[in-house]
């Protein structure tokens, strides 16, 4: 069976191209980038130019670039270092729609004695930047804000928000995870201090991440050990996955233009399909100010697992914020946060493309997904109830 | 996914779905907020299960314990069906990750409610479903499922 994958956000095909420029570190160029001898030294030139292609789609200095094993240390090494940096501080302030990379910190540094403040999003996934701006005070050590949301894709206004921080006085991370590779990014143009990304969601394999450390900020080491990485992260260099990220940051600042004409295109053309064709069905997060690949889209009174299950059977790879689906029996924080209701939560498939996607692909979904509703609907207790819908608020 | 292929078959063959139109008794169980909700119609005649049939909004364990258990109580006695009822989602929850105990224990919830109606409509004691049970030595399950700061 045809495989049509549409769950780039939660991890992305490896480019052949990718793979094709990482093959040789493994069995013939297999030295220690830190060794003396020409052959490891030859590796140390590769991940240098790694580090140049990293710098270069984010508009950063090699310098800036710190490699790391995965976008949850990169979230990791900066919250937490920031606040070792500044121990006088205990305060953090972040939002309830972030990733558990930050989230489930935050909760676990909180029981360890510092305050967090989890800022609320609108009905649209929004925040509100005046309350941001009050949320900030002397003790705040780091303010910790995702670029773009991997639910919903709703993108914050991370530039903005960095001003506000900065005349604050604190330090901001953000989250980029999501959006590097998506959307164009230039530290050149922001005041943002530190930014996660991650390789397995730009089409380069999993278990590559890296932090960018803006020149002058304090850090303290998360992982301690050798002087790799100028002392920012001990560990020797993982060269490999490190080649191949720096070539996937090289080529989607070569597609990024395709993301956002071709890939939103595709997107767009689901959405508006799926929308006009399914009753009951809506939009979660705001219109415009999201990813260009991303749909999160609920189809009321009928729960995600049972959609995932049918799609799946077609060949449909996507992901849902229901509570069966997340090992838990809350619904998504996410959809949650933006009070989406309950019947609508459960019901959420999060379609999220790339530039490995095609038209057929798209007509293929909109072919499947119409009967695979309204199926399960026949079996919902709310359907055809709709007039008793409020009672589910 | 982790599903036994006789779950899958279950959900992905859903029989006795839907609503009897005269039904002798309906009974509802969950919440909304949980994930999952099961309604349960009974058509009994001389106090043997005639016809069950299900709606449910849930997962695919919640979905295919429904048709189980709508399907097992077909043609039982009323003391029958509290017992099948009991048996047939410990079948079903044999091997499900224990998350989905929640949505299997719903359908018996949802039978007993059913039944507590039907009762109810003939004039017997609201609690004979669980006289029944404790007669049957079956144990009385509550699963918590209020709408105000509950965990599902
Ligand atoms: C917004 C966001 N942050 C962090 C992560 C974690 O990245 P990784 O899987 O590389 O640890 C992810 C991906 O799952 C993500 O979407």
């Amino acid at each position: 069976m045809k495989t049509v994958y549409v769950d780039n956000n939660a991890t992305t095909r490896v480019d052949p191209k990718v793979l094709r420029e990482m093959e040789p570190y493994f069995c013939d160029l297999y030295g220690n980038p830190s060794s003396m001898h020409h052959f490891g030294g030859q590796v140390a030139g590769a991940v240098k130019r790694a580090r140049q292609q990293v710098a270069e789609i984010i508009g950063a200095d090699p310098s800036e670039i710190v490699f790391t094993s995965c976008g949850t240390e990169s979230d990791n090494a900066a919250i937490w270092g920031t606040l070792h940096s500044y121990p006088q501080k205990h305060h953090i302030v972040t939002t309830r729609v972030e990733h558990p990379a930050v989230l489930t910190l935050c909760n676990h540094l909180m029981k360890q004695g510092h305050s967090v403040t989890e800022l609320p999003v609108n009905h649209e996934g929004l925040l509100d930047l005046d309350q941001l701006r009050d949320a900030i005070t002397p003790y705040t050590a780091v303010v910790s804000i995702m670029w773009a949301n991997n639910e919903t894709g709703v993108i914050f206004p991370v530039e903005e928000i960095a001003e506000i921080v900065k005349e604050k006085g604190s330090v901001f991370h953000c989250d980029a995870v999501q959006a590097v590779g998506k959307i164009p990014i230039d530290m050149k143009k922001n005041k943002i201090d530190m930014l996660s990304l991650s390789g397995h969601k730009l089409h380069a394999p999993k278990g590559v991440g890296a932090l960018y450390i803006r020149k002058g900020t304090r850090f303290t080491p998360f992982f301690i050990g050798g002087h790799q990485e100028h002392n920012r992260r001990g560990g020797t260099e993982s060269v490999p996955s490190i080649i191949g990220l720096g070539k996937a940051c090289e080529l989607a600042l070569a597609y990024m233009d395709e993301e956002k004409t071709r890939v939103k295109a595709l997107r767009d053309r689901l959405e508006a399909g799926l929308l006009a064709n399914i009753p009951n069905a809506l939009l979660n997060g705001h219109q415009t100010h999201r990813l260009p690949n991303t749909s999160s889209l609920s189809f009321e009174y009928i729960e995600g697992e049972g959609i995932l299950l049918l799609m799946s059977r077609e060949g449909i790879a996507a992901s849902s914020g229901s509570a069966c689906t997340s090992g838990s029996l809350e619904p998504s924080h996410v959809l949650r946060a933006m009070g989406v209701p309950f019947t609508g939560a459960h019901g959420s498939i999060r379609f999220s493309l790339s530039r490995f996607n095609t038209d057929d692909e798209v007509d293929y979904i909109l072919e499947k997904i119409p009967p695979i509703i309204s199926r399960l609907r026949e079996l919902s207790p709310f359907w055809k109830r709709r007039n008793r819908s409020a009672a589910f608020q | 996914m982790a599903y036994s292929e006789q779950v899958m078959d279950h959900f992905m063959n859903p029989r006795n779905v839907g609503e009897i139109s005269e039904a002798s008794g309906i009974g509802e169980a969950g919440s909304p907020k949980c994930g999952d909700v099961m309604r349960f119609s009974l058509q009994m005649k001389e106090g043997v299960v005639r016809d069950a049939r299900f709606k449910t909004f849930g997962c695919g364990a919640a979905l295919a314990t429904s048709r189980m258990a709508t399907g097992i109580v077909k043609g039982a006695t009323v003391e029958g069906a509290v017992k099948v009822a009991n048996q047939a989602v410990a079948e079903v929850l044999g091997g499900q990750p224990a998350v989905k105990m929640h949505c299997s224990v719903l359908a018996e919830e949802a039978l007993e409610a059913a039944l507590t109606d039907y009762f109810k409509k003939q004039g017997e004691p609201e609690d004979k479903v669980i006289q029944l049970k404790k007669a049957a030595g079956i144990q009385v399950r509550r699963h918590n499922h209020g709408d105000e700061g509950h965990s599902c």
